[in-house]
This record gives C-alpha cells, sequence and structure tokens, in this order.
C-alpha cells in the first residue's frame, strides 16, 4: 500500500477514479500464484544445491561433507515449507505433495533400524528386512527386484500402486532419514545420530554403504524431478496456474483462503502440534530426525503470511510483491483487513518465539514432552495464534461473501439452533 | 422371553407401556408421551415433517452438501469437543508405518493389513466400493474369514459368547491382502459376476449382478473347503455415535424375533460381548451388528484392518495366527512408556470421539413434491418397517451432545433375514448367513458425492439404488415387490426420495 500511495502522488488527482486504485480478485490470485511459482522455484534451486552437497558427501564421506550435507537440507526446507499454505485447495499441490513430503515415514522398509526398540531385545531377522540390505524386497506380496536402487525403484515398486498418499519411503524425509538416522532420544536432547560411515565405502558400518549411498542420491534426484514438475505447473502456461485462474476470481480467493485456513486450523495447530502435545510423543513431530520441527512450523506460518501480504521474500533476498488479499479486502473492510493482519503478525510472532526457544534452550520434541510446562506452553501460545487467526479467516470469508469455503477441521460458521429439545 | 432375558441382561426395569412395549427409564411420563408422539410415522405426505430436514437433530450441519459432507463435526460441540473432533480425524486419515520407527505413535502396522490408514477405505469417510478386478483396487474391501466350530471347546466358545465366530486357524479372522516389508500378503481378493436379468411388472428389464468370491494366490496353504467367507464393503462414518445414543428399550421395543405381529418382519437382536466390561449387549456397528459400541468397533478394526493394538484387542501382530509363526514374531510397535498397546488408550479415546461425532448432513429437497411422493412411496411399501425414520435418543448417552436428539437415521439397527440370495452363509454370534442389519439410509443420497461411486450392499454388488431394493429378499420380498409393481413414476419418485437422504 505504501508504495501504491507514493507512486499515486505524483499522479494529478483529478485523473484517479476508485477503480484505478481497486486491486482487482484476478491480480490478487495471479500474483498469489507467481509467489507460488517463485516459492516452489527457491525449493528446487535449494533441492539442486542439497544434491550438489549429497554427491560431495557420498563421493568422499567424512564428518564435514555429511555436516554440508545435512545443512543442505535445513535451507532447502525453508522455502519448501513456505508452499505448504498452497497445498489445500489447489488439487494439482495436494496430489504432489505426498510425493515430497510425506510423513510419518517408513522407516524399516528403507534401512535398518534399531533393534533396541520397543519390546524386542533379541537380534531379529525382520528388522533387516529393508532395501538397502536387500537385492530382492517382499513388498505388498511382490518380489521387488531392487538389485539397482534408483529414482524409478523409488518411485515405482515402494509405495503402493495408486496409492498417493501412502509415499512413505521418498521425499525430504527419507532424504532427512539417510542423512541423520533414527532420533533415538526420546525426550531428552539431540536429533538423529547416524555416523558418516555408514556412507564409507572403506570402513563400513551398519553394512550396504554404497546401496545407502545410492538410495540417498536416488531421493534426492527423485525428488528434484518432482520438484521441477511443479515448479512448472505454475510458471506462466502451467497446469496449476491456469486451474486457479480458469476456476474464477471467487473460486480463486476461496482457494486461497481455504489453504490459509486449512493449514492454520486443522493441519498446523491440530494434527501437527496439538496431537503432539497431547500424546506426549516426543516424535509426534514432523522434521523428526533432524530436530528440524520449529523452522518447519516457522516457516509454514510464514507462507500464511505471504499469501494474505501478497509478498515473498526469496532465498536471494530478492522481493515478490504485488496485489494481495489485504489490499482487496481493505477495501471493503478496512477494519477487518487490519485485524487479520494484526492476528497474522501475532502468530508469526509465537512462532518466532517458538523457534528461538529450539535453537537456545530446547529443541520442539523435548517442548512438547509430558509434564514440560514451560515449554508446553510455548507450543501451546503458538496453537492459541493459530485458531485465534482461524477466526478472523472465518469472518473474511463472510466479509467477502464467498461460499464453500472449507476450512479442514475449522469450526463452522453457521450456528443452528436447537432442534426437538 | 428374549425380551426378558435382555431386559434383564440390560439391568433396566422397564414398565410396560402399551401391550409388550416397554418404557424407557430415562424418561418421564411427560417426555415419554412426547417421544411416542414425534416418532410416531408420519401419515401425512402433502408437506415435510418439522425437523426431518435434520438427521442428526441440534447437530445437523446445515450448509451446502459437498465432497465434505460426510466430514462434519455435530454443531452443538463446544470448542474443546471440535478440536478433539480435529484430532481424530488426523488419527482417522494417518498413515501407519511399520516398526520400529522414529515416529512411536505412528508404527505398528501391520505385519499383515487392509490399509495403512482408515481412511482409506471409509473413502471421503462414506462408504467402500467392491473389488475392481480390472485396475485390481481391492483397497476398500475385505473378506471375514471364520470356520464351523469343530470341538467342544469351540461349541463352548460360541454358545457363552466368548467368541462371535471359530477364526480359520491359518487364514484368521479376515483376509489381509497387504503386509509389511519381509512379509507375504495373505492373498487376493479376486470376483466373478454374473448378470441375472429380471423384469419389472411394466416390463422394464434390469440386471443384477451376482458375485462369486474366492482368494487367488493363498501364501500360507491351501484355503480350507470348509472355510466361510464374507465379503465386506467399508461402512459410512457418519451419525454414529447418535446411532450409539438409542435407547436399548427402542431396539428391544422393534425386536420381534418370534414375528409375534405377523407382519413377516422377525427383527432379532445380536447379542454381543462387550470386551471391557464383559458384559452382553445389543450389537450396533458392522454389516451384521457384531460390535456393542464405537470402542470395540474401532479397536477390532485397528487389530483386522491395520494390524494395530489396543486394550480390547491386544495382539499386536492383529490377525496373525500361530500357524503364521514368522509373522507373529514381527517387530511390533508397543511403547511401554505410552501403554501396552499399539495404538494406547489416549489415541484411541480421541479416534472414538472423532467417530462418534461426525454429522450425518443435512437433507436436500425435503419438500419437493417429488420427494414427497417416494416418501409416501416408501412409506406405502413397508420399507419403514426396517428402515426406522426417527428416534429420540437416550438422556442417559454418555455424550451430551447426543442426549435427547430427534434423529432420522432409517434403521431399526435389527438383524433381517435377506433371503438366500444375498446370504454369506458365514454365522456371526446371533446372526445367521441370510441375516443383514438394517443399515441406516440417513446420508446415503450423497454416496457419490463422498466416496465417488453408488455401490450398495454389503459387498457392493448393486451398482445404483434401484438395484439394491431389487437384491431385497426373505422378510423385505414383500416390500421389493411392491417396488417392482410400482409404475415408472412412482419409482422414480422414491428413488429421489432415497437421493435426499
Amino acid at each position: 500500500m505504501k508504495k501504491m500511495t507514493a507512486a499515486l502522488a505524483f499522479i494529478p488527482a483529478l485523473i484517479i477514479s476508485t477503480a484505478a486504485l481497486a486491486v482487482t480478485a484476478n491480480e490478487v490470485v495471479t500474483n498469489y500464484a507467481d509467489i507460488a511459482h517463485a516459492s516452489y522455484q527457491d525449493s528446487l534451486n535449494t533441492a539442486v544445491q542439497l544434491k550438489s552437497a549429497i554427491d560431495a558427501f557420498v563421493a568422499s564421506p567424512s564428518a564435514n561433507t555429511q555436516t554440508a550435507a545435512k545443512a543442505a537440507w535445513i535451507t532447502a526446507r525453508a522455502p519448501y515449507q513456505q508452499t505448504e499454505v498452497y497445498r489445500f485447495g489447489n488439487p494439482i499441490v495436494d496430489d504432489f505433495e505426498g510425493k515430497v513430503n510425506a510423513w510419518p515415514l517408513d522407516e524399516g522398509l528403507i534401512d535398518y533400524v534399531d533393534q533396541s526398540y520397543g519390546q524386542e531385545s533379541d537380534a531379529n531377522p525382520l528388522y533387516v528386512a529393508n532395501v538397502i540390505a536387500n537385492t530382492s524386497v517382499s513388498i505388498g506380496g511382490d518380489e521387488v527386484d531392487a538389485t539397482n536402487i534408483t529414482p524409478a525403484l523409488l518411485s515405482g515398486s515402494l509405495h503402493e500402486a495408486g496409492e498417493v498418499e501412502a509415499n512413505v519411503a521418498t521425499g525430504y524425509h527419507a532424504i532427512e532419514f539417510l542423512l541423520w538416522g533414527q532420533d533415538l532420544n526420546g525426550n531428552d536432547k539431540g536429533a538423529g545420530n547416524r555416523s558418516w560411515t555408514d556412507y564409507d565405502l572403506a570402513n563400513c558400518t551398519n553394512g550396504n554403504c554404497a546401496r545407502r549411498a545410492d538410495y540417498l542420491v536416488s531421493a534426492v534426484d527423485l525428488m528434484i524431478t518432482d520438484l521441477e514438475a511443479i515448479t512448472a505447473a505454475w510458471a506462466n502456461d502451467g497446469e496449476a496456474r491456469k486451474d486457479i485462474i480458469s476456476a474464477g476470481d471467487t473460486a480463486g480467493l476461496q482457494r486461497i483462503l481455504t489453504g490459509m485456513g486449512s493449514l492454520s486450523y486443522g493441519e498446523l495447530a491440530g494434527e501437527r502440534m496439538k496431537l503432539g502435545l497431547l500424546l506426549g510423543d516426543p516424535e509426534e513431530e514432523h522434521d523428526c530426525f533432524s530436530d528440524n520441527t520449529h523452522n518447519s512450523h516457522f516457516y509454514d506460518v510464514t507462507g500464511i503470511n505471504n499469501v494474505w501480504f501478497g509478498s515473498y521474500k526469496r532465498v536471494d533476498g530478492s522481493m515478490i510483491k504485488g496485489a494481495s488479499l489485504a489490499q482487496y479486502l481493505a477495501e471493503k473492510d478496512q477494519v477487518l483487513s487490519e485485524e487479520m493482519a494484526e492476528k497474522l503478525k501475532a502468530s508469526l510472532v509465537a512462532f518466532g518465539s517458538l523457534k528461538t526457544r529450539a535453537e537456545t534452550i530446547e529443541a520442539y520434541d523435548q517442548m512438547i514432552s509430558e509434564g514440560n510446562t514451560e515449554g508446553n506452553k510455548v507450543v501451546q501460545t503458538a496453537i492459541d495464534t493459530l485458531v485465534d487467526q482461524t477466526r478472523s479467516i472465518e469472518r473474511v470469508v463472510a466479509a467477502l461473501g464467498i461460499q464453500d469455503v472449507t476450512i479442514e477441521g475449522s469450526d463452522s460458521l453457521d450456528n443452528p439452533k436447537s432442534v426437538f429439545e | 422371553m428374549i425380551l426378558k432375558t435382555l431386559a434383564m441382561l440390560l439391568a433396566l426395569s422397564v414398565p410396560a407401556i402399551a401391550g409388550e412395549l416397554k418404557a424407557r427409564p430415562d424418561l418421564s411420563e411427560k417426555d415419554q408421551q412426547r417421544v411416542i408422539t414425534i416418532t410416531r410415522p408420519t401419515d401425512n405426505f402433502d408437506q415435510a415433517e418439522a425437523f426431518e430436514a435434520r438427521p442428526s437433530g441440534a447437530g445437523t450441519p446445515m450448509g451446502p452438501s459437498g465432497k465434505n459432507s460426510f466430514s462434519q463435526h455435530l454443531q452443538n460441540l463446544d470448542a474443546t469437543g471440535r478440536m478433539k473432533f480435529n484430532l481424530g480425524r488426523s488419527i482417522f486419515k494417518k498413515l501407519w508405518v511399520s516398526s520400529p520407527s522414529t515416529t512411536f505413535a505412528s508404527d505398528g502396522l501391520g505385519p499383515l493389513y487392509n490399509a495403512r490408514s482408515c481412511l482409506r477405505c471409509h473413502l471421503g469417510n462414506g462408504r467402500g466400493k467392491p473389488p475392481n478386478m480390472k485396475t485390481g483396487d481391492a483397497r476398500s474391501f475385505l473378506l471375514r474369514l471364520s470356520v464351523p466350530p469343530s470341538t467342544l471347546a469351540e461349541h463352548q466358545a460360541l454358545s457363552s459368547k466368548s467368541v462371535s465366530r471359530i477364526i480359520d486357524p491359518i487364514y484368521g479372522g479376515q483376509l489381509q491382502d497387504r503386509a509389511i516389508q519381509g512379509h507375504k500378503p495373505e492373498g487376493q481378493v479376486t470376483v466373478s459376476w454374473t448378470e441375472n436379468p429380471i423384469q419389472l411388472a411394466d416390463g422394464t428389464n434390469v440386471s443384477l449382478r451376482k458375485p462369486k468370491w474366492s482368494i487367488s494366490n493363498p501364501a500360507y496353504g491351501p484355503i480350507a473347503k470348509k472355510m466361510m467367507m464374507s465379503p465386506r464393503i467399508a461402512n459410512p462414518m457418519i451419525g454414529l455415535g447418535l446411532l450409539e445414543a438409542i435407547h436399548p428399550v427402542d431396539i428391544i421395543n422393534l425386536s420381534d424375533p418370534e414375528d409375534r405381529n405377523k407382519d413377516g418382519i422377525s427383527g432379532r437382536i445380536n447379542l454381543v460381548r462387550n470386551k471391557q466390561n464383559g458384559k452382553l449387549q445389543i450389537g450396533r456397528f458392522g454389516w451384521k451388528a457384531t460390535e456393542p459400541n464405537l470402542h470395540q468397533q474401532a479397536s477390532h478394526a485397528f487389530s483386522g484392518d491395520l494390524g494395530l493394538s489396543t486394550n480390547i484387542a491386544p495382539e499386536p501382530a492383529g490377525d496373525c495366527t500361530p500357524l503364521q509363526q514368522y509373522c507373529s514374531n514381527a517387530p511390533n510397535g508397543v511403547q511401554l512408556r505410552l501403554g501396552n498397546s499399539e495404538v494406547p488408550a489416549k489415541p484411541l479415546d480421541v479416534l472414538v470421539q472423532f467417530t462418534a461425532n461426525i454429522a450425518s448432513p443435512a437433507r436436500r429437497n425435503v419438500s419437493a413434491k417429488q420427494t414427497l411422493e417416494g416418501k409416501s412411496q416408501f412409506y406405502k411399501a413397508g420399507c419403514i418397517n426396517c428402515h426406522t425414520p426417527k428416534f429420540v435418543t437416550s438422556r442417559d448417552a454418555a455424550r451430551p451432545v447426543h442426549r435427547f436428539q430427534l434423529i432420522w437415521p432409517y434403521t431399526d439397527l435389527l438383524l433381517h433375514d435377506m433371503g438366500e440370495g444375498l446370504s454369506d452363509h458365514r454365522p456371526v454370534a446371533d446372526a445367521r448367513g441370510e441375516e443383514w442389519r438394517t443399515p441406516p439410509l440417513w446420508g446415503i443420497g450423497l454416496t457419490d458425492t463422498v466416496s465417488g461411486h453408488t455401490f450398495f450392499l454389503h459387498d457392493g454388488r448393486a451398482r445404483n439404488l434401484e438395484e439394491a431394493i431389487l437384491w431385497h429378499g426373505g422378510e423385505a420380498k414383500s416390500s421389493r415387490d411392491q417396488y417392482k409393481r410400482m409404475k415408472l413414476h412412482d419409482r422414480n419418485a422414491l428413488l429421489a426420495f432415497l437421493k435426499t437422504l
């Protein structure tokens, strides 16, 4: 708004009509698509950098190259998490999302897992029925030939045919698992602690180091292919962009708000945060191997802010800024637009505190552990800001007169009268 | 006789109100009269009844219908209830993974399983469909398995109701067509269809397809000749808490095991064991009404369908049998810190609350002329003798939101003889092969919208509502025959009425 006002100051007031001031729904949706494209492009670029780091790691495994690969993974997560807000409401994104971000992960299908886990203590042959350790694995009743671990094997045979959702052996979290390993620290400090020697062909720990490297490289290659496709889908003639533009103005705004609301409430506040608090499960968190959950959550919330304010700070620091829902609503209801802005800023602040706490005091998995009053409170406060902003999102939906917005898992807007009694 | 037994079992003091009908102990005399009045079947088809557009009573969501119509919470839930609903929903759609994984609360799948998540079978929280032999998709469908009792102990176990059926010694209580890495699925479901043309009174030809089920690629040894198979599609998930809240006396009053009123319709209760308290109770859930409550229903589904253990189904290896030794010894997902099962009490409770609080959606077009005509046909043909339109739920229901609600489920929750054509020839608890629980009809008109298909009946053999009606036999034969005699106009009206449910 500021920028626009400044520009207008140079134009003689006489020729300005209200219409010229107004932001159109089409401009809002187009800018939303532009931000999607930039965010996925950044996700792709950082994934390519991750691949370089992984190539360097497997070519010459060491603590240093492993650390560099881990750092590249964390960098790659930041832009990707900001795209999650596009998931709900955009069917093309929802279909794609499971390929790269599925969680939880079927660790035992991929690699060795800790044998002291659970009640079993004796060595059990079933702990090594995994792809990395076996050139032939029985998966879903089919003997899968896993002689060569390739992206095609991962995308074809390792998940249940036709099950878009049940993609439990590929994507960011598979790579995360292969870099960090299982987090066996429970509620105590520490992330997964896989040794770089798991990839050391000369002194290989836990066996099958070459195959483990093949899996890691294949997983990142596959992820790059998938990210290329979704980036192209948001480019000028891309399928996802065409899909939302052709849906029409109202449907377009509806999708934006569905995404904001569903990610805020059902997905992030509920499924990813409150459930973990409720179950007291230290690993009921998304980036569980790397203890990067605070960033994962923080950038989800950043993404919600991005689509509301119509701006996105790219990985290289440059800004994309255009027509926003904030402006569009302000022209109709200034007060509500300001309310929404405040709520979004509040959630960003709350998740900022959560992130700071994770970086300075204790990891997210420690925060949600049972009995950690202070940690629980920080998480609960963050949840509350999301619930609160969802109510405002619902008010925005009402104010814009948009029907049919189903915010996943959210309170309904209507207030039915009591029946019979 | 059975009435007395039931009353004793249920520890009810039930004074008679009229003839054999028992009074509801949860109601004052005045309320009793109100309930009798409001639940009496209407004889006025000139206009819609008050409240009939709200099948879930006060909790009915009144927004437009769509893909999410079976995913809405009861609107009278408070904020805490809504958040819990939401969390339960995430457990319902959660993908489970094999053990051991770092995500303690999400592992324990299998070793044998039918699906990785609940939602995978209950499509859009709605019903599943039969296997498609062309695409190989059999994921919202399963075969229940058992064998006739052969030993004295087995006979005793059945008659004392410590079990509802004798499971197959190798393949267990159901066929799992999936398995985690390193294990073999038990086999695949195969079906072949035979078309049987029938003719309606006005000369219209309809073809009904009859299935023949078998198991291909049995991985753990040949299928026993005496094995009994019952094919099942996943049931819709709506309004279940309200069905749980129907007062037992109302169900007892509807039952007529000896057909004393000589209407040709018996209506029997499937009396089953409540595994939490050991008591015998009215079965309400499942195609054969074998589950007395949602907690038990969910626990058995976790065990049989996903291979996950709970308090009342404590085997971490789910339906693996001792003859599938490799399977029984697989690593499991029990975390003693969180409880002695793969799905500990807390998440199970949240899941059950979710299943209890999904609303049955608002009806559409209740006042349209065709709807009312169809409703009249539905009543005239005697469909409501089993598909009981309405109840007022118990004042003593466990959850406040379910108490004293006028609901419209179109079921009596009783078992009825549906004829040889639909029989699975597999008894379970008190239900004979040809007996099936009257399935609730609420929401049936949104099947396509929500679940993307229109396959009906226990095994999805009916390809639309008309075929489903025409499959009715046994006690429902007279109603079916009336449908066959109806003019096209009336048949269309009846089907249109069903689509508004």
